[in-house]
């Protein structure tokens, strides 16, 4: 390349703001995201314990002392709030990472193996034919509940689909005569599914991958506020908002702010995922 | 089409079968005794073996997955360990409510985000579309108990409109019943409007987009007539295929939404169940809430039949 008497600098910066004025709801998705894992980051230093309990500061009015008010048992919903971020945001990124990595292993295989694919797709089918939050709850019913568990019983209903999805971009990659080429000229067939196969998967997967975690995060909160999931030492935003179910008469700010919160998170989840999808594939953009 | 209702009925026999098997494994799969996790913490050896014998945990287990499927296949969905009723009975007395929340709130969302997602495609690109979406975006993230309590707080605890939780059966009079269940019609309604109004936008945008709408404009044909006649029929199939899909949402949503309304329906059975760890509902209630949503996949395959005449399987 010859070289050019222009401000090289300029180049990338331009095109980079070229990039935020046409991807708008991913930087906004984004950014709210930063700002999450921020929150969970230095939960610490901004936050008190979101265990410690005063029994005098029962169901206090949201103050300047207690931001978000307090609980029956006086606890601080601020701090159970902020904490509670973390709990989220590690339950909707474990989940949406074991269900594409399960969902994608699954999914090549059957794609490619066609004598697999019949019997691994009914049982997918039933698994489908399960409602995910019955699912869950039984999983975790029968296990001693941990965090670990409610991760894995969440991400078990989110593979078929995952499976589904890959497995459908495989049949459509594998009747391509370069794959055939690769057959033909005596490519290995694990060395077809990584190299030949595998990249057509990815921005489909992380699109999907943004949906899976935002469903976990509603998830984990629906079952916690059940009384069925996270542990109730643990306090994550489903927990704080079932301890609120009583008195949310009286005191509904126990349920407000972790229900706001949470619908954030998922709402920039979702504008990042519906970003990332109008961008990757613009035949869908042009219909949604 | 008779051909075709047939092989997908016959389709879904696989299926059905895997839910029974996982859900009898479910209690075989656990580290330890099914008959110690049924009885609990607390219980005396010869409570636990009292269990095994009454539960024929005691038999081989193929024997045992024989003995389940010929009992489910007769109607028989096992017995509650506390009550020691049978579940299917105790599913009857708790179905009312549930079937009328779930018809409520798909009589509420179809008939919101239908007009929604055809004024926003009709008005594409204007400040009703963005909204439409807006609300639409919005409406997946919300999630159903913080709708719920709101809408509590402002038509029941301010407003006085509305009660705040409960249910009145059909039996005390429609009205009673009705207003009892608007406002969780209305909260779990929410997403499944979200996603209506968007599958309606994007499907009648496809349709209005082609050669026989413009035909029909040249011709004059009324404005009204052309988006309801030409143009939603023909993009009702996906519409009728998400509103299927959201019927799995539904579901979930109702556990949750019968909890935040103190409604006693199918889901207070479930988390009730849960919470006591009796697990022969918990088995019913999956094989039967399974065996719903196959059903209704069932009912949307075979529609697609009725929509487009052109889909022949």
């Amino acid at each position: 390349m010859a070289a050019a008497p222009f401000d090289v600098a300029a180049v990338p910066r331009s095109r980079e703001f070229e990039w935020i004025r046409r991807n708008p709801t991913i930087v906004i998705g984004a950014a709210i995201l930063a700002l999450f894992a921020v929150l969970a980051l230095i939960a610490p230093w901004i936050a008190n314990d979101p265990l410690s309990f005063e029994p005098l500061n029962r169901l206090k009015r949201p103050s300047a002392e207690f931001w978000f008010g307090t609980d029956q048992f006086g606890r601080d919903v601020y701090s159970r709030v902020v904490y509670g971020t973390r709990i989220s945001l590690i339950v909707g990124i474990s989940v949406a990472c074991i269900a594409t990595a399960a969902g994608l292993v699954i999914g090549v295989l059957c794609g490619y193996y066609r004598r697999l694919d019949d019997t691994v797709m009914r049982v997918m089918d039933g698994l489908m034919a399960i409602p995910a939050i019955l699912l869950a709850i039984a999983l975790i019913t029968l296990m001693k509940a941990s965090l670990f568990i409610v991760i894995v019983a969440i991400a078990i209903p989110e593979i078929p689909r995952v499976v589904r999805l890959v497995r459908s971009v495989v049949l459509t990659v594998r009747g391509l005569p370069y794959i055939e080429a690769a057959v033909a000229s005596g490519t290995r067939a694990r060395l077809i599914m990584t190299r030949h196969i595998l990249p057509n998967t990815v921005a489909p997967l992380i699109v999907q991958a943004t949906y899976v975690c935002a469903a976990a995060i509603l998830t984990e909160a629906g079952l916690s506020f059940l009384g069925a999931g996270t542990p109730p030492e643990i306090p994550s935003w489903g927990n704080v908002i079932s301890t609120g179910r009583t008195f949310f008469q009286i005191s509904p700010w126990i349920i407000f702010f972790p229900g706001v919160m949470l619908a954030i998170a998922v709402l920039a989840i979702n504008l990042v995922g519906d970003g990332l999808r109008d961008s990757l594939d613009p035949r869908i953009a042009r219909r949604m | 089409m008779t051909a075709y209702i047939i092989r997908r009925l016959l389709a879904t026999i696989p299926v059905m079968i895997f839910v029974a098997l996982f859900v009898f494994l479910l209690l075989h799969l656990t580290p330890g005794d099914p008959a110690a996790v049924i009885a609990g913490d607390e219980a005396s050896p010869a409570a636990i073996e009292e269990i095994r014998r009454k539960l024929g945990l005691d038999l081989p287990l193929w024997q045992q997955f024989g003995i389940y499927v010929s009992n489910l296949l007769r109607g028989d969905l096992g017995t509650s360990i506390f009550s020691n009723l049978p579940v299917l009975t105790l599913v009857k007395q708790r179905l009312e409510p549930s079937i009328v929340l779930a018809l409520s709130t798909l009589l509420v969302a179809i008939s919101f985000a239908i007009p929604m997602g055809v004024l926003a495609a009709w008005k594409v690109g204007t400040a009703i579309d963005r909204v439409v979406m807006g609300f639409s975006v919005l409406g997946f993230a919300v999630p159903v108990f913080l709708i719920g309590y709101f809408l509590i707080y402002i038509f029941a605890i301010e407003l006085h409109w509305l009660p705040v939780q409960g249910y009145q059966p059909l039996a005390q009079g429609i009205g009673q019943t009705a207003r009892s269940i608007v406002l969780p019609a209305f909260a779990l309604g929410m997403v499944y409007m979200a996603l209506i109004a968007r599958i309606t936008r994007a499907s009648m945008l496809e349709v209005l987009s082609q050669d026989y709408i413009r035909t029909a404009h040249a011709k004059g044909v009324a404005m009204s007539v052309v988006l309801l006649r030409h143009a939603l029929k023909n993009a009702a199939v996906p519409i009728v295929t998400v509103i299927g899909i959201g019927l799995a949402l539904l579901i979930s949503g109702v556990v949750i939404t019968e909890t935040v309304f103190n409604i006693p329906g199918l889901g207070r059975l479930t988390v009730d169940a849960i919470l006591k760890r009796d697990y022969p509902i918990i088995q019913g209630l999956i094989i039967l809430f399974a065996s719903v949503k196959v059903l209704v996949n069932l009912m949307i395959d075979i529609s697609y039949a009725f929509f487009d005449p052109r889909i022949r399987y």
